[in-house]
């Protein structure tokens, strides 16, 4: 213990001008398997099935590829499904903005049952989302026969359609702003009304910049589940071509008509908004990270 | 959490609310500003009753202590706020606006930040905007809610005398809350300590220092050395000797006599009134503070000017030249 | 000027200046209320109407049953080997620094960007017998499409992404400290994972794997074309709800909806369980 340390008891000097290693990270080639493993099970499991889409989808040439687009039940699972989206995401965004004001802004009684009621539909199968839909509404369901009586169509029809897509994309809105709106607190907005503010003007003035990332955030993942929803518009659609198809069921038609080229040139309409997607919420996050709050991702 | 109390601020004067967290400055702070209503009493301002009047029309102008600035905002912009704010047919005109944003600038000696945003800001610099931001609406009181709470020392030593001039060049009517007693003392034209939602005490600072209203007003304006004493027809006696504080006529019997660590000098045995054997002692700011035990238990510390160090160990006797003794 | 007095009280609200309560309050309830809790009574109102006899009956039935199996026992060892997977995942992407590192964190997020229906197709395709891989796997003798390890493969892609995303926001917040205390006191790095890293980590690991396999057991889209939906083999319980539908039969449709139902919250219990816990153990969720 008491002889004199000379520079040659370094590892450091042994080793050349190499730094000594981390002592926080790996040794390099368990470093390297881990990079490997991660990236290969990503290409099998996520990467692949979406190049298979443009691969399938353009297998036999352009003019094939575009041939699925020119026909009229196309168009109008397009139609259907932008009409949906622009019902469903506005709804949301506004049902979403309220709660998050009520629940973030101020404290009450049952505040967490309220968030968890919300969240609720996230944790509902799509194909049971759909089915609550049919109790409800559908020849046999809750409110049948009066609907019957009065000639409304809601199952099997575009409101079902639309209502089983807000179902699904529920939560969005709200669960992406309550954490954001929680974090930023009154001060602000306390601030605008001390300076003479009304209400509304200081949540257009103050609040609603403030959360401006955070809310482009939850409508792009609203959107892009909105567009894609699959199961619970399925059980609601009764797949009418031409009137109760939206994109994906109009996949799922070409798909089982074995027009694989159709299906997956449709698919990947769907797949380049998915792509936008990810790319648009990335730079959201690479750019915005502390406007989005980091407690809530997806 | 507030209990009755009655508190009356003057035009033009400069206010301290000074206590320990939890003393209810701020919620007081809060309602006179309408962002927190009382259960009971009433709100005035020059002779208009505010109580039930929105936080919009009472026209106050209130730093938060954590400035609240608008980040998505220019600096000019923050300012301009509660211009913009108006109704269209009270809002002075674009020009007018900012002028008056330039002047406000100048006043808070930040005129070619304008166009910066808050987070391109140092903290001074963000709580001299916070202050402009609220003098442009021309408040009837200016509230400030722990202005310096969150800066560095040497900071906060400058925006206080800035504060000051700030104040003597408006004469704006302004409420401070603080819980550091310096501030309070320097800054203001008159204190008011508060205590678990009690007000304790107001009055200049000198009268608040001079003649405490209360051993808590004592206690938390300085260190103060509690001795057992006794009072006898206005004298008061500590371990039997005669000390020159009088006490309330009202006070008889064992009472508690509060000293100041400067009202204490060294002395011999014969004069001294307590005694007791230096554990330490250490200088800091030119002066000697002096660490002793007393027999029987408890620590006094006491100040001193020369530069003689006490050996630890050494016993000594002190003497009471003033103090404070309060009515039951 | 003042004379004010405030004392604590019990009330439904913390009194606040911020205005609007009432207003967004009243209409998130109602919004809720209609969407979400009045259409979800309808079917508890639906299989109240069942009792549990008649549930059990439907559940018992062996079709049913095996669709159950299917769905349950599939998720489970999808979500295992989603958590596996995705806290490697997880942690490549939070410790390690690589070229194109951030490209590979945004991949991760597909799968809730890509319409199920799409991702199914695609899955369908590559691991059909001619496709990319199904022609690699059967020379081996794995037959994926159509079989239960196609509803395999197309949970994991589904509950992958949760498995991710719960585990990495607790790796990027690991204090080094900690770990260089631990390597200061003698342990070697495998020690120092496996006592001071990965315990604190567990929590949000089981919450990832309970959402994937919620998440696994209600999905529809992405499996049915793949599954190939043959009766007692590789049937789902959410297509055999569609099926009950399409005949009619919303008695049969209700009962096994609500146990799926009666499961997903289960797992909903589960997590909010793991994170009390955690909360207490570790003072984080």
């Amino acid at each position: 213990m008491s002889e004199a340390i000379t520079p040659s008891d370094f590892p450091v000097a042994d080793a050349g001008l190499r730094p000594p290693a981390s002592v926080v990270t790996e040794k390099g080639w368990v470093r390297a398997l881990l990079i490997a493993v991660a990236i290969i099970f990503l290409a099998l499991f996520l990467v692949l099935p979406l190049v298979t889409v443009f691969v399938q989808a353009f297998a036999k040439g352009l003019q094939a590829y575009l041939a699925a687009f020119a026909e009229p039940d196309a168009h109008a699972a397009i139609r259907l499904t932008l009409v949906t989206a622009a019902i469903a995401v506005p709804f949301n965004l506004v049902f979403g903005v309220a709660a998050a004001w009520a629940i973030a802004k101020f404290q009450f009684w049952g505040r967490d049952l309220l968030v968890t009621l919300i969240d609720l539909p996230f944790s509902v199968s799509p194909v049971v989302s759909g089915l609550i839909y049919v109790l409800v509404f559908g020849s046999q369901g809750i409110l049948g026969p009066w609907l019957l009586a009065h000639d409304v169509q809601i199952i099997f029809a575009v409101p079902g359609i639309v209502l089983a897509t807000i179902f699904v994309t529920f939560p969005f809105v709200a669960r992406q702003l309550i954490p954001l709106m929680q974090e930023q607190g009154t001060a602000e907005e306390e601030a605008a009304l001390t300076l003479g503010a009304s209400g509304w003007h200081a949540f257009r003035t103050v609040t609603l910049p403030n959360i401006r990332w955070g809310l482009l955030y939850a409508v792009l993942l609203c959107n892009a589940r909105a567009m894609g929803e699959f199961g619970a518009v399925s059980v609601v659609s009764g797949h009418i071509r031409g009137l109760t198809n939206t994109l994906p069921l109009h996949v799922e038609i070409l798909y089982n008509e074995y027009n694989f080229v159709a299906a997956f040139a449709v698919a990947s309409l769907l797949a380049g908004l998915a792509l936008v997607t990810l790319v648009i919420k990335s730079v959201l996050e690479w750019r915005y990270a502390g406007d989005l709050a980091a407690s809530a991702r997806h | 959490m507030l209990h009755d109390l009655s508190l009356d601020v003057r035009a033009g004067e400069l206010l301290g609310l000074l206590g320990p967290s939890g003393s209810g400055k701020t919620t007081l702070l809060r309602i006179i500003a309408g962002l927190d209503r009382p259960d009971s009493g009433r709100i005035i301002f020059g002779g208009d009753d505010a109580t039930r009047m929105p936080v919009q029309e009472r026209a106050v102008g209130f730093v938060f202590q954590h400035y609240a600035l608008f980040k998505h905002m220019t600096v000019a912009d923050n300012i301009a706020y509660g211009l913009n704010a108006r109704k269209r047919s009270e809002r002075p005109a674009k020009a007018e606006i900012k002028k008056r944003v330039s002047d406000l600038l100048d006043l808070i000696k930040l005129s070619n930040f304008g166009d910066r945003y808050p987070s391109q800001l140092s903290g001074g610099q963000r709580q001299r905007i916070a202050l402009a931001r609220a003098l442009a609406v021309e408040p009837r009181v200016l509230l400030l809610d722990e202005p310096f709470g969150a800066l560095d020392a040497q900071v906060r030593k400058d925006l206080r005398r800035w504060l000051r001039e700030i104040h003597d060049r408006t004469g704006q009517t302004t409420i401070f809350v603080t819980h550091d007693q310096d501030e309070a003392l320097e800054l203001s034209d008159r204190v008011a300590v508060l205590d678990r939602g009690r007000l304790e005490q107001i009055g200049t600072p000198d009268e608040v220092q001079e003649q405490p209203a209360s051993p808590t007003v004592l206690k938390f304006l300085g260190d103060t050395i509690e001795v057992e004493a006794i009072a006898q027809g206005g004298r008061v006696l500590v371990n039997g000797r005669e000390t020159p504080v009088t006490a309330p006529t009202n006070a008889v019997g064992p009472v508690k006599l509060y000293v100041r660590p400067w009202q204490l000098q060294f002395a011999n045995e014969e004069h001294a009134h307590l005694n007791g054997f230096v554990r330490s002692s250490y200088r800091a700011q030119g002066r000697q503070r002096i660490e002793i035990d007393r027999p029987g238990g408890g620590l006094l510390v006491v100040e001193a000017s020369d530069n003689a160090r006490l050996a630890a160990g050494l016993p000594v006797g002190l003497r009471i030249n003033s103090g404070y003794v309060f009515a039951d | 000027m003042a004379v004010a007095s405030v004392r604590p009280k019990r009330r439904f609200r913390q009194p606040s200046v911020i205005p609007g309560f009432g207003l967004t309050l009243g209409y998130t309830l109602t919004v809720l209320s209609l969407i979400v809790l009045f259409p979800l009574a309808a079917l508890v109102v639906r299989a109240s109407g069942l009792g549990l006899s008649g549930i059990w009956e439907v559940a018992t039935d062996p079709r049913v049953f095996s669709a159950l199996r299917v769905s349950f026992g599939v998720s489970l060892i999808a979500a295992l080997t989603a958590s596996v997977f995705g806290s490697i995942v997880a942690w490549v992407l939070t410790r390690y620094d690589f070229p194109g590192r951030r490209i590979i964190d945004a991949v991760v997020d597909l799968p809730f960007a890509l319409p199920t229906a799409v991702a199914g197709i695609a899955l369908a395709s590559l691991y059909a017998p001619n496709g990319l891989i199904g022609a690699q796997l059967a020379k081996v003798g794995i037959e994926a499409a159509y079989t239960p390890v196609g509803i395999f493969i197309a949970m994991v892609f589904i509950g992958l992404p949760f498995a991710v995303r719960t585990v990495q926001p607790l790796i990027a917040e690991i204090d080094r400290e900690v770990e260089e205390a631990s390597a200061i006191l003698g342990s070697t790095r495998l020690g120092t994972l496996t006592k001071v890293v990965l315990p604190p980590l567990i929590p949000a690991v089981l919450t990832g794997f309970a959402l994937a396999f919620a998440r696994g057991v209600g999905e529809y889209g992405s499996i049915i074309f793949i599954a190939g939906n043959l009766p007692y083999v590789s049937e789902i319980a959410p297509l055999l709800i569609v099926i009950k539908l399409s005949e009619f039969d919303y008695a049969g449709a209700c009962a096994i909806a609500t146990i799926m139902l009666a499961i997903s919250f289960t797992t909903l219990l589960f997590i909010n369980l793991i994170q009390a816990w955690s909360r207490r153990r570790f003072g984080y969720v």
